[in-house]
Parts: structure tokens; sequence; C-alpha cells
């Protein structure tokens, strides 16, 4: 909790978060047209899709399971009996005149999303709940000065709508929030989590207090549409509301939109009308019942989830919490590590974990590559993080190695080979080097004898000497015992 | 005997039998309705396609692949979407609309060989009692009093349905039926209407006016013609979710004629003082034929029936505000103001695309689901539906069916009953618990009014036991012989 | 509870219906009128009576997750009463 200092006093953000997170399916909820992105418009749409009149909705059993597999996920209580309802509202984008979704009875109930904060820490954050609704068409709105345009291909498209409490503090618990959430939903297969086209989108409550005081007035900034917006977002929308409260004015309870240029919230035009959304059950559709059996089963076949897996990872490789944290967050990143680590004879954990976070990942990052396209994938990463641990090469060579390895495509001991970088571990060899360096510099000798820091001048001259090949922890070890 | 005067089981034997072509007796019903259009019972007339339809049956008699409806000309209430087919419901607002797709119930009678006369006539969106809330103006009833010139309405919602059969211009027609819009109809113009139990046949593809409450259903000259075609109508469909799958019978081999040992259900709130002594009269006659039919008569009570509709009037309204949102403007149909702002455009659109009576009704549906209101009236009364629901319940523990009148008056003049809804609004007084319980009910005619109007009787029974509805229905019209005719005929 | 012509003017803006003065106020009577008739509900004691959810007992239907449907956008935009490039097109929406 991050407390805002104003000039009369202290203040407490208040966040909740709704994020409308795209269930991964491969017809609608209620429809059997397509939900790929990117079609021709209204090629993906039926005619129950378009609200033709005497169409009926049919639930698709798939989008059902991905909201109880979410609600699992979230440790949250699953409802057998749900009610889908009808949320009436006019826009050219929703067909029906109403959305269907749920409204008193949801699917899932109460859970929890456990955050990671930058510094370590975690955060228990509540899940309120979770539900099922459709999502809206298109509205294109700069294709002709005087008309909108209106695309369905969305239209009917499965949402989970997942509402936090309002227990976050700051712009940074947030982001952590969403990026935690869109972790936990893409280790589900239940959400790509793709924020740019969409599949994952926010609104963000937001009020302020006096710490510890009553709650106040909020505001939904609606749509937001990265991390980086929610924070800035949620830094504008705070900014906005203290210089009001601090004036001695009133927050308005309203619909916000987010203009990541102006980097500034405006209300919501179209929202200014007073809603009155008159919720009622759909009466084209039953109550959904759940066999318990159909839970339990969905409940056992889940995979194992980001907190599991973190703590697995501190007590099994004796990571940082900050380590485990990177390479946990998404399951891909997770298999490659521990690829890496269980794929050699005994390699060290937090040097696997080190190079996969720092020079893998840095690599993949400069590069725009993926774990799928990357040239060294980790059974290479393997073999180089091998020849560092028998002293083949030392950590100066192997981030040589690496780079060489990333460009080429070739594991490390063709590289190490080609470019003779192999370390010199030889006694013999080396022995030979030390005595002639010392030979040939009997004043240096004399100084060392005042100063035993003077051994780094001897390391540098066997190095230089070796081409820096030498093993410089064997060099230091021979000159220590010749130099008596 | 013209192939007009025909039962639709008596058309579909001389069709076998080869007594008669498809063509011949599509030729003479398209000639009927075209005779009969000062009643207006059809909004769309589709003589070309009926005479393609009638050829095609033909060649599948000829093959002896003849289904069960082949060559019956068929009336389908402009409720139904027809591929093709412009599709009205009665309104302004659906103008211009031809849907690219089949209803589930007529594309089974289109798979059983029926042939499409045309689009029957309606009151707007099924919302009325008279057929006086259509767009396309009001069906007059094919029957007169004694005595009266004035034009009667057929009743409503399904008044062009009813009349068409009435008047001989269809063998049958479909109808829907949300409170009574099916059986009111058949009582106030002579013939038989069937509401099946909800969840029978299947909603999609037909507008829906009150999703809870809508059912569709046939109207037919006899019982047996009406069980005849629900066997074509009825069926679960994947497309609706409230569709029951349940295996559908052969109803007309129900109609076995012996009702003994079955207990008759006489519900002492549906004798009603402000109704004619007519009504009581032939509804006393119905007990006393089915009492000589071997029938235990049990006086039931069903408590909460004076709440029906009441109950009904919020829970349908409340529906068909929301069903009726899509009327927008946007996808189909009309719109006005197009070039104005959006919120405009659909005012306009609306306001200028409903009739009276289903703004009326969009208002309190709007009204009794808005904040604050919502439990005083929707939540309430789908609890008055429950306890509706759950008197059939008990009566079902002593009964097999029940017997009450089907209106509480016939026919009544064009123009009367039209200044007060809620005078409108009880005509369903009778029919609407059976909507509100989902079950099965039939109304046929049971004997004249004191001016010579039809009567209507109601059997209602156990959801999915159309069987023992139907095979009631068959002793009393057997008992009634009920031979008078309406004023109008077609081609007379 | 009664409607006046306040609340006939905003449930009329709810439903998206153009209503002209004289209907407004001649829809404040027939409302009222109705609503007068149904509140007799208000006699009945509902008191732990479940709201009717589904009038037939049967459970909801669930289907499977395949594309079954779409692939016909000439037939979506085909009763439409302004379309353009497959769109339909409405007057300008304003966020």
């Amino acid at each position: 909790m991050s407390l805002i200092e104003g000039e009369t006093g202290s203040w407490e953000m208040v966040i909740g978060l709704e994020v409308h997170a795209q269930v991964i399916s491969e017809s609608k909820l209620f429809s059997g047209a397509s939900t790929r992105f990117g079609a021709a418009p209204n090629s993906q749409v039926s005619l129950v899709d378009a609200a033709m009149p005497g169409m009926l909705p049919v639930l698709n059993r798939a989008c059902v399971a991905q909201a109880i597999r979410t609600g699992l996920g979230l440790k949250a209580q699953i409802n057998l009996t749900s009610v889908f309802e009808r949320k009436n509202y006019f826009y050219p984008d929703l067909p029906q005149g109403y959305q269907i979704s749920q409204y008193e009875k949801p699917i899932v109930g109460n859970g929890t999303l456990t955050i990671d904060l930058p510094d370590g820490s975690t955060k228990d954050v509540g899940i309120e709940r979770l539900h099922l609704e459709q999502d809206a068409g298109k509205s294109l709105h700069d294709q002709d000065p005087l008309h909108t345009y209106v695309d369905l291909n969305r239209s009917g498209v499965a949402l989970m709508e997942i509402v936090s409490k309002p227990e976050m503090g700051s712009a940074e618990e947030a982001g952590a929030y969403v990026r935690k959430l869109r972790s936990l939903l893409r280790y589900l297969g239940t959400c790509d989590g793709n924020m740019e086209e969409g599949s994952l989108r926010c609104d963000v409550n937001l009020s302020l207090r006096r710490p510890g005081g009553p709650l106040g007035t909020r505001t939904e900034t609606k749509n937001v549409n990265s991390i980086r917006f929610v924070q800035q977002a949620i830094e504008a929308e705070a900014r906005r509301q203290l210089e009001i409260l601090e004036s001695g004015g009133t927050v308005v309870q309203e619909t916000r939109l987010f203009d990541p240029k102006r980097g500034e919230t405006r209300p919501m035009r179209s929202k200014e009308e007073a809603h009155d959304y008159r919720y009622f059950p759909d009466p084209d559709l039953l109550p959904l019942e759940l066999e318990p059996a159909w839970v339990e089963e969905l409940g056992a076949g889940l995979p194992e989830l980001p907190d599991d897996k973190k703590a697995r990872f501190l007590a099994d490789y004796g990571l940082s919490t900050y380590d485990a944290s990177v390479l946990v967050a998404e399951q891909e990143n997770a298999a490659f590590y521990e690829a890496l680590v269980k794929g050699g004879k005994k390699r060290d954990p937090k040097l696997a974990a080190n190079w996969t976070i720092t020079n893998y990942f840095g690599a993949l990052n400069a590069s725009g590559e993926t774990l799928e396209t990357a040239p060294v994938d980790a059974d290479k990463l393997g073999g180089l993080l091998d020849l560092l641990a028998d002293d083949t090469i030392s950590g100066r060579q192997a981030k040589e190695v690496f780079e060489a390895m990333w460009e080429s495509g070739k594991d490390a001991l063709t590289i190490v080979e080609e470019k003779g970088l192999k370390q010199v571990s030889d006694a013999g060899e080396l022995g030979a080097a030390v005595d002639k360096v010392i030979a040939d510099n009997p004043a240096q000798v004399e100084k060392y004898r005042e100063n035993p820091n003077v051994i780094g001048w001897f390391v540098g001259q066997v190095m230089k000497a070796t081409q820096g090949k030498a093993n410089p922890g064997m060099v230091n070890k021979l000159l220590k015992d010749k130099l008596g | 005997m013209t192939p007009t005067d025909l039962t639709l089981a008596g058309a579909r034997d001389a069709l076998a039998k080869k007594q008669l072509s498809a063509r011949e007796l599509t030729e003479a019903h398209v000639a009927a309705v075209e005779a009969a259009r000062p009643l207006n019972a059809f909004i769309l007339e589709t003589p070309e396609q009926a005479l393609e339809m009638a050829a095609a049956s033909d060649a599948r008699i000829a093959k002896g692949e003849a289904g069960p409806l082949e060559g019956i000309p068929l009336a389908i209430k402009d409720l139904y979407c027809t591929r093709g087919v412009a599709t009205t419901a009665g309104s302004r607002i659906l103008e211009g609309f031809r849907p690219t797709y089949e209803s589930t119930v007529t594309s089974q009678l289109w798979r059983d060989g029926a042939v499409l006369l045309g689009k029957a006539n309606l009151d707007e969106f099924a919302m009325g009692s008279s057929n006086m809330t259509s767009a396309f103006g009001p069906v007059e009833n094919p029957w007169k009093r004694k005595g009266d010139n004035r034009k009667l309405v057929p009743g409503g919602s399904s008044g062009g349905s009813a009349a068409a059969v009435a008047a001989r211009c269809a063998l049958g027609a479909t109808g829907t039926d949300t409170g009574g819009s099916i059986r009111q109809p058949a009582s106030f113009t002579g013939i038989v209407g069937l509401k099946p139990t909800y969840g029978r046949c299947s909603r999609w593809g037909v507008v829906a006016f009150a999703s809870s409450l809508d059912h569709p259903g046939p109207f037919a000259r006899t019982v047996r013609d009406s069980a005849i075609l629900l066997r074509s109508m009825a069926g679960y469909d994947p497309k609706d979710s409230t569709s029951v799958d349940v295996p559908v019978p052969d109803y007309e081999a129900a109609l076995t004629g012996d009702l003994r040992g079955l207990r008759i259900g006489v519900p002492k709130e549906y004798r009603l003082d402000s109704v004619p002594e007519a009504i009581d009269r032939v509804w006393q006659q119905g007990i006393e034929w089915l009492k000589q039919a071997g029938c235990e008569i049990v006086e039931l009570s069903l408590p909460h029936t004076r709440y029906a509709l009441p109950a009904y009037y919020v829970i349908a309204p409340a529906e068909a505000s929301s069903n009726l949102a899509r009327y927008d403007g946007v996808r189909y149909g009309l719109r006005q103001a197009g070039d104005q702002a959006l919120t405009e455009m659909y005012e306009a659109t609306r306001g200028a695309g409903f009739g009276e009576e289903v703004k009326r009704r969009i208002m309190i549906g709007t009204y009794v689901l808005s904040a604050g209101y919502y439990d005083a009236y929707y939540n309430k009364a789908r609890k008055v539906r429950t306890l509706i629901a759950n008197d059939f319940r008990a009566a079902w523990e002593k009964v097999d069916a029940i017997l009450t009148p089907t209106a509480p008056s016939a026919a009544f003049a064009i123009g009367e009953k039209m200044d007060d809804p809620v005078a409108m609004y009880l005509m369903d007084v009778f029919t609407v618990t059976a909507n509100l319980a989902g079950l099965p009910a039939i109304s046929l005619p049971g004997g004249l009014s004191t001016d010579g109007l039809p009567l209507g009787l109601q059997l209602i029974g156990r959801a999915f036991d159309e069987e023992t509805v139907l095979r009631v229905a068959g002793v009393l019209e057997e008992a009634a012989g009920f031979q008078a005719e309406p004023d109008f005929v077609a081609g007379r | 509870m009664s409607v006046d012509i306040d609340t006939v003017r905003r449930i009329a803006k709810l439903a998206r219906i153009r209503v002209e003065d004289a209907q407004a106020e001649s829809l404040v009577g027939e409302l009222n009128n109705i609503l007068a008739w149904v509140e007799q509900l208000g006699e009945l004691d509902t008191e732990g009576v479940a709201p009717m959810t589904s009038v037939v007992e049967q459970k909801l239907h669930l289907r499977a997750d395949a594309v079954t449907d779409g692939g016909y956008p000439e037939d979506i935009v085909a009763n439409a009463p302004q379309s353009a490039h497959g769109f339909f097109v409405v007057p300008k929406v304003v966020e």
C-alpha cells in the first residue's frame, strides 16, 4: 500500500479490476460460429449471433469447462447452479439488444489470486466472482465520416469476466495482478492473454480515501488494453481524483476512457446516460446445473499452476524468489528451465537460472526470437553450462561462446574447438609459463614479498603469455605455491 | 364434395387412394384463399409456391414416397420464419424482411410433404386477442351472429390462421399460443386448436413474443387432424434449449375413443359470474358427455387461478420488452431517421415500426424490470407462476385431465372492447393458466351461443400427455357432433 | 405504485421508443390502469416460494464445441437497411 501525499494530507488508492478474458474455444458461447480472429466482416456470424428473429442460444459445453477450470485455478468456489441473465441496453454492435451474461448467480464465486511483487514478496488479492458472458461485435468509427460500420464476428464469443475485490493499493499491485492473472489463464489454457488483440481487457475501478477512512466515490475506466496502460491509467486517474478532492470537490461516479496518447482519462460520452440494465433470467435458457463429478474431473486435469511450480522451484532448486517468479511466469519458460537443469549430469540450478534469465531471455528479447524459433535450445545451452562447470572454459569465454552459438546455431563444444577457446588447465603447461614469468621478473618478485596484491600482475602476465586460455584459478594457485 | 370440404385426414386418404391429386387439392385451396380475401386472413398468399410444392408432392406420391402430410395445403401464421418468403410478425417494423432460414416447425411440415398456401394474419407480434392489432388490418371472423351483420373478430392472436381454417381456405394451420392465442381463436371460429406442452414444438425460427410462454401448435377442423399435424410439428430440437428430448408418439393412434376410468377435473375457479350462461351450459353439457363416456368427474380447486392473468401481464411484457429490442433498424426491417444520430434513429424506427399495443407492452415490460420494481413485479409474478404450476401439480394427483370453457365470451364485434386494454386481456382468463404451467391444452367446439356463435371447450392435461388430451377431445367431439358452419365458407 | 409522465418518458427512453406528447399523456392512464390491476398480486403471500425459472423439468442441454455455423456473410447483411463492404452501417456513434 503506497500512500499519496497531497497538500491536505495523505491518501490511499483503492483499486479493483474487472478483467474480460476471451475464452479459448473453437466456437462461440451460444452459437456454432467460429471464434477465429481476423476474418472478413460478418463471415463468422451465425443467425443467432446476428439476432435474427426467432433465433435461440444453445450453450457451448467447452466454454463452461473453461470457466470451471479458471475458477479452480483461482481456488474459487464453483457454483453448481448458475443462471444466465439478459443485460438490456441498445448499441449497434449488440444485436440482441441485450447481452447474455450472469448476474445474481455466476458460475464461480469467491477465490484468491496471489500476486508477485517486484521485491519478491507476495500478496493475496480476493476474487469476487467469475462469470460467463457474450462479447459484443466491433464498431468501426473511422471508416466513414458520417457512419459507424459494424462487424459481428466477435459477437457472441465467450468471455470470462473476472472481478477482483477492491484490494489493490497501487498501480504496481494492479500491474502485478494483471500479469499474474494472465500467467494463470495461459497455464490453464483458458485464455491466450493476448492484450493487443483484445483477448484480455481491463476495467479499472479506482477511488481515493484517507488511510483507513471510509471508501470514496469510484470511477470505472474501461477497456485498458495493456499492463503498462493499466498502470498509467491508474496513475492518471488517481492524480485527477486527488486534484478534485484536494480542492474540496467531489468525484463523480462515472465510466471513463483512458487516452494513452494524452496519458489521461476522460468521461465516456456514450455512457453518460444513467443505465438501468433490467437484468432478468434469460427465458431462452434454463439454469446451468453442473455435475459435481464433472467439476472434480476438470480439477484433476489441471496442470501444475504458477504458485505450485514456484514453491517447487524454491524447494527443489534453491532459487531466489525473484528468479523463481520470473521462471514460472510462462509455462514454456519454466519448462525450458527444467529441461536445462535436468538435461545434464549435475547442472547447478542457480547457475542455470542465472543463465536462463540473464543471458538466454536477454538474447530472446534482443533478437525477437521465441523459444520455438531460437537458434539455441535447452540442450545446447546445457552443453555450454557443462563446459563451464568442468572448467573447460571460463565464465568470460562462456559469454563469447554463447554469442557465437546464437549466431551460428552450433553447439558449444564445436565453437570452443573451432575458436580454440579451450581453457588451459594442464598443470605442466601452466607451470612452465608461471616459472618463466617468475624467472623473467625478479624485481616484481621482490615487490610481491612486500605486497602480496602484486600477484594480480603475475596472473595478468601468465594470461597474456597463454593468449587468455589459462584457467585463472589454477594460475593463481600455482603462483602462490611458487612465489612462496 | 369439393376438396376444401374434406378434413385433413380425409384429404390424406383420398390422395393415398389417388382419388385426388395434390395439385387438385392445392388448386382448390388456392382458389379458396383468393375467394376469402375479404376476411383478410392472409398477409401474403403464396399460390405459385403452393403449386410447385403440390407438383413435388404428386411426384413423391407417384414414387410411393409420400410423407405423412403429403400434399396437404396449410396456412402458416406469419410469426414463423419462412425461407425467402416475407415474414412480418404482423408488424411494420419487419418491413421487407425475408428470412434466409426456415423455422424448425415449418421445415418439419415441408419435410412431411405439406404445402404452403400463405402467411396468415395475426395480432402484431402475437400481442392481442382479437387480431385488431395487426399492422395489416383486422381479420374478419367467417362467423356472424344470427340476424346481425356486424363483422366479428376471429380472436387472436392467431386470428388469420383460425379464420382460414374455419372458412375452408386451408386444411390446417400453424398458430402460436402465449396466453391463449391458439385456443381462444379456435373457440371464436368453431375449430380445434391445440397448444402442446412447453418444449414439445421447437420455438427456433418463430418470432419470439414471450419466450417462456410461447407455444407453437396446430389448428384444424377436427381433433384427428390436429393429432396428425402435431405429430409433424413436434419433436426435440437441439437448436432450442427449452425443447425437450422425449419421443413423439403417434397421436392419431391415441384416439381410441375409450375414456373408461379416466378422472376429469372440473375446477370451481373457472365458474365466473360475469360469463354468459351459454358458456356454462356448454361446459355442463361437456361434463355430462364425459360422464356418459365412463369418466369420473372430480370437483377441483385451482386456488391461484385468478392471479394467473395479472402474473401473465407482468411476465409476458417483461420478456417481450427484451425480445423486441432486436428490432432496432440495424440488421433488418424498418429504419427511420437513418440520417440522424443513432439514438434518434432507434427511437424513430421503433416509434414508427411498433403499433400501440406492442408499445404499451414494451413500456409495461421495461417498467416492471427497471431498477426498484423488479422484485415487486417481476419476481413476484414468477413466484405466483410457481404457485399456479403447483395448483396443477396437486390436481394431477386426483385427475387425468381438466375440462373448462375456453373463453369467457363468444366472438365479439370488430371495434368492441378496444378502449380498455384490461378488458381485452380478460379474454385469456381461462387459457393463460396452461401457458404459465406449460401444460398441453386443446379447444374444440362444444356448442353455440344464444346468437349462434361457436363456443369452445378446453381440456388441459399433464405435461407431455397430449395423448390423453386428444383422446378425451376426440370423444367430446363425437358427442358434440358440432355441424354448424360459418356464415362465410370460401367458394360457396 | 403509479407512473407519472416523467416515468413514462424515462421508460420510453430506456425502450428507445419515440413517444409524442399526447401519446405520453394517454400512456400514463393506460399504464396505471394495467399496473393497478396487476397489483392484486400483492394480495398473495409468496413468502418462501421460489420464483419459477423453468416451466419444464429438464436440465440445460450443452452443445459440443465445434464450428458448425457461420460462413455466410451475404445472408447476414442481406436484410440490412444499409450495409457497405460486408459491414452493417449505422449513424455515427460517438464514444
